[in-house]
């Protein structure tokens, strides 16, 4: 195989984003490819399909790339960018999909597995 | 209509939505996160950039560049779904020089069709589409009583400021007014007045 799939984290926030993204990285370990996408490319609360755009290419080894976003525009920008097969939007809760998505990932499987990995993370519960 | 009428339109998009930018940011204020106004008025003065950096040759290559740069520099919702409204726009009218006015009232339906596909909306969720889907389908219909462009022009115009007055008593069920629920009627949907501006700058 060449490659796993890669995760997007995309925020309105660049922060929650970031720190989103490291909390997948160091669950699933160092086999996972988490980028995030957080706030505009001013720093400012938003979205930038901008910086959507290079968190793929960040972690795209070919195998596909998973967009998980946090609300509002960001979903509506994340839509903007799906490639059917390639790059797929997930309806998932941020945080516990994100680390689902990444664990997933980082073991090996493919994109619509990854996807139904994160989208289990909806049923899981706290107590 | 052919580039000059479009972009004519687009500079006038750019002159009204500067002068009404704090009226849709209090607008927002009341039910929304407060940024329409701001976020409009960068979105289109980027887009002022780009066509001046890269005049376009077609009414399709402007309405183009005009949905990519809002896609790219609108920070929030209004940027992919006014960008996807533009972009289908331009993809919808592709390379021809002259548009009649049978071609944008299909253009129009079209590109209003990619925003309710996005945004997942329909009339009388007090979103854009309130004031964009009267505002299509006068324009069809002006289309096929061979009505003159600019006669059919005004009606769009009225039809988009009756739709967007019409969001006023609605309950909000997109976005981020829906979280107020009921709290959200009783206000004009900001991005139903963005649109009723940005249509009724169209006025040859």
């Amino acid at each position: 195989m060449s490659g796993v799939v890669g995760v997007v984290l995309v925020s309105h926030s660049a922060a929650l984003a970031g720190e989103a993204a490291r909390l997948a990285r160091e669950i699933a370990g160092t086999g996972a490819r988490v980028a995030a996408a957080g706030g505009t490319e001013d720093g400012a609360l938003g979205t930038s399909a901008d910086l959507i755009e290079r968190a793929i290419a960040e972690v795209d080894q070919g195998e596909g790339v998973i967009l998980i976003p946090d609300l509002g525009s960001s979903v509506l920008t994340a839509r903007l960018l799906e490639e059917p097969g390639k790059v797929v939007l997930a309806d998932v809760p941020f945080v516990e999909g994100a680390v689902a998505a990444a664990v997933s990932a980082a073991a090996g499987a493919p994109l619509a597995q990854v996807l139904s990995a994160a989208e289990d993370a909806r049923t899981y519960r706290k107590l | 209509m052919d580039v000059t009428f479009f972009t004519a339109w687009i500079q006038e998009i750019i002159r009204v939505l500067a002068i009404n930018r704090d009226r849709l940011t209090r607008l927002d204020a009341a039910i929304g996160d407060a940024d329409h106004g701001t976020n409009l008025d960068r979105g289109f003065t980027s887009v002022r950039q780009a066509m001046s950096d890269t005049p376009p040759d077609t009414p399709g290559q402007l309405l183009t560049l005009v949905g990519n740069t809002l896609i790219r520099r609108v920070g929030g919702a209004s940027g992919p779904l006014y960008g996807s409204l533009f972009r289908q726009l331009g993809k919808s009218l592709g390379d021809a020089q002259e548009v009649s006015l049978d071609d944008l009232a299909a253009a129009f339906a079209t590109a209003l069709e990619s925003v309710t596909r996005l945004g997942k909306a329909a009339e009388g969720d007090k979103t854009m589409v309130d004031a964009l889907a009267p505002a299509a389908r006068a324009l069809c219909s002006a289309a096929r009583d061979g009505l003159k462009p600019g006669e059919a022009l005004d009606r769009a115009a009225a039809a988009a400021a009756e739709g967007a007055e019409a969001t006023i008593p609605l309950q909000a069920r997109k976005g981020r007014a829906s979280y107020l629920g009921p709290r959200s009627v009783g206000h004009e949907d900001p991005g139903a007045a963005s649109s009723a501006l940005i249509v009724s700058a169209m006025h040859p």
